[in-house]
């Protein structure tokens, strides 16, 4: 190979930054007309600058309670994070052996990924409306719905990131080397030990990679909570929502604190995952301190 | 492949301390078989009871009657003659549902072919281009974050830029090049794609970015020696090798924009027709089952696609 970039490397460079330009640009655009005067409109210039509409945001708008979607969320996103890391981690120690249910289990995920949205919220508010119909029928005649944030909503959020973690499980362990846990297992560790001492120590960054990916994907999600999480809004909806009637800045502001959570998150998870492969970089190994 | 230092590398420290615990090994074991089902076992529950059992209730309820008020659970087939109303009256004309189902096929095609493009090259950058291994992680980060944040706001993050006051529009009045705000801009088919490309890439360059890190430089090296062209060493090697990560991207793509009834509602202004707008159009309307007669249809014309499309790659293998 010659040395020195070629010219296409150039080229190629401008065009990447050209991406991530237009991959941020326009949500820099929102972050700083959050921060429009009091008298500012949808659109630059600013007309000062100030934490108006920020405020205002807090104080509550009047039209919707926007304090409670966003409890509602925190809540949501929080125990589908929880669920979604124990059951993709479950999952993918599952599949490092052949079992009976595997190709079923492998394609029910990859179809729960790519069949549209709307389709699978669509079929959850079905099941729920029957299951109500049911039970109004049967047993209880004043049975209010059985829909809700933890029951269909929850399981609607479920479908769209369990198979991101199990997807991240698959590719841990394709580069995990079994020696380390034969390892164990010749020097005694129990099946449990093995799993809380060797594999969970070294899967653990991408683990919380898993939950990184759980919590934001639940956070923000939309097209699978449209029509299965009941009577109540989440936060994305509440914003959806506002998109055709709101008129100033508010609209932004909102966008500013949701997306403030989502990078607050992201910085605490990829924080903890550098400090752990730094930790484990340096105490992982103690090759070349001799014998003990 | 692994060195075994890079092995002792890996290892916990704590490695040595569940050694010490011997007694434990003699505890009973569970069957093999046993730990598999209770390991994979909840994961294949969550997925057969709200998405499996979901799907089945959506065909089932297609074909059940309606009324103004309710489902009425009755053999009926409504739903579909509802949804194909006047398709053979207006021959050769297309029906409502045709023109439709044509539009979200060329929003499909559009953003297939831009992501695919942008998606292939950014891909080619990181995969071929950056060198080290840190600024390959840092790049990709930098495409991956947008990801992790809230879709509508990045499709409302547009209104200041292209409507009609927004900088795009003041930029061209002030430089002379239009008289009026071009209002083609915002709420429109341009704003369409141009937002579901702005979200969706990212669907393209992670699995096509996965294709083109396993290949072989070595490969690269022996066209050049061999006299390849810049050109032919792309079409002849990378391309090909790249192929699962193309396919694999492509797929998600098209499912997304197939299905997709938010960009298209919010960056639309409610105004354009797709496949997905219609099934929320009958669910506000409470006519579940001409909603889910709409959901099968998507569902068989996106399952075809993506048979046509995994007959030239195994997904299973590529993952």
């Amino acid at each position: 190979m010659k040395e020195g970039r070629p010219r296409s490397f150039y080229l190629l460079a401008i065009f990447f930054a050209a991406y991530v330009l237009f991959l941020y640009g326009p949500m820099i655009a929102i972050y700083v007309l959050s921060f429009q005067g009091p008298q500012g409109g949808l659109t630059f210039p600013m007309n000062g600058v100030s934490t108006y509409w920020l405020t205002k945001l807090f104080q509550g708008t009047g039209i919707v309670d926007l304090g409670a979607s966003f409890r509602r969320s925190l809540l949501l996103g929080v125990i589908v994070m929880a669920v979604t890391v124990v059951l993709s981690v479950a999952a993918g120690m599952a599949f490092r052996r052949k079992f009976k249910m595997q190709s079923i289990l492998f394609y029910s995920a990859i179809a729960s990924l790519i069949v549209p949205s709307i389709i699978t919220s669509l079929g959850i508010s079905l099941e729920f409306r029957i299951i109500d119909d049911l039970i109004k029928a049967h047993w209880n005649e004043n049975f209010e719905t059985s829909m809700g944030l933890l029951t269909s909503g929850l399981g609607a959020h479920l479908t769209w990131t369990l198979p991101f973690g199990l997807l991240i499980m698959f590719a841990i362990f394709n580069r995990f080397d079994p020696r380390l846990e034969e390892a164990a297992r010749d020097l005694g560790a129990t099946p449990w030990q093995t799993f809380r001492y060797v594999v969970l120590p070294i899967i653990l960054p991408s683990v919380i990679g898993i939950g990184l990916f759980g919590f934001t994907l639940s956070w923000d999600e939309l097209a699978r909570s449209s029509q299965a999480i009941g009577a109540v809004n989440t936060l994305p909806l509440d914003l959806q929502g506002l998109t055709t009637t709101v008129t100033n800045p508010d609209i932004y502001a909102l966008g500013t604190i949701i997306s403030a959570v989502s990078f607050a998150v992201i910085t605490l998870a990829l924080g903890t995952i550098h400090m752990l492969n730094k930790r484990q970089a340096a105490k992982g190994s103690d090759a070349g301190k001799g014998l003990v | 492949m692994d060195t075994s230092e890079d092995i002792l590398q890996q290892a916990s420290p704590d490695l040595v301390r569940g050694s010490e615990t011997r007694r434990a090994a003699k505890s009973a074991r569970l069957s093999p078989s046993l730990v598999s089902w209770l390991q994979a076992g909840p994961m294949m529950l969550v997925f057969l009871a709200f998405f499996l059992i979901p799907l089945v209730f959506v065909v089932i309820v297609s074909f059940w009657d309606y009324n103004e008020y309710q489902l009425l659970p009755a053999f009926s087939g409504r739903g579909y003659t509802d949804t194909f109303e006047g398709c053979i009256a207006q021959l050769p004309d297309l029906c409502t549902i045709g023109k439709t189902y044509l539009k979200t096929l060329k929003l499909c095609f559009l953003v297939w072919a831009i992501t695919l493009f942008i998606g292939f090259w950014v891909a080619y950058f990181l995969a071929f281009h950056v060198k080290s291994k840190t600024w390959q992680m840092g790049l990709s980060l930098l495409c991956t974050i947008p990801f992790w944040t809230s879709n509508v706001i990045r499709m409302i993050a547009w209104i200041p830029l292209l409507g009609r006051n927004g900088l795009v529009n003041s930029g061209l009045m002030k430089t002379g090049l239009v008289n009026q705000p071009v209002e083609w801009l915002l709420f429109s088919e341009f704003s369409v794609v141009l937002a579901l490309v702005h979200l969706f890439t990212f669907f393209m360059v992670v699995p096509i970015f996965n294709s083109m890190i396993r290949i072989d430089k070595s490969l690269i090296e022996a066209a050049y020696d061999a006299g390849a062209s810049g050109f032919q060493t792309l079409v002849n090697v990378i391309i090909p090798l790249a192929k699962p990560g193309i396919v694999i991207g492509s797929i998600f793509v098209i499912t997304i924009v197939m299905g997709d009834f938010i960009t298209i509602g919010v960056m639309g202004g409610q105004q354009i027709a797709a496949a997905g707008k219609i099934i929320e159009t009958r669910v506000n309307a409470l006519q579940f089952p001409a909603a889910a007669a709409n959901a099968v249809i998507l569902l068989v014309i996106t399952f075809l696609i993506i048979t046509m499309m995994s007959r030239i790659v195994d997904i299973k293998k590529e993952l």
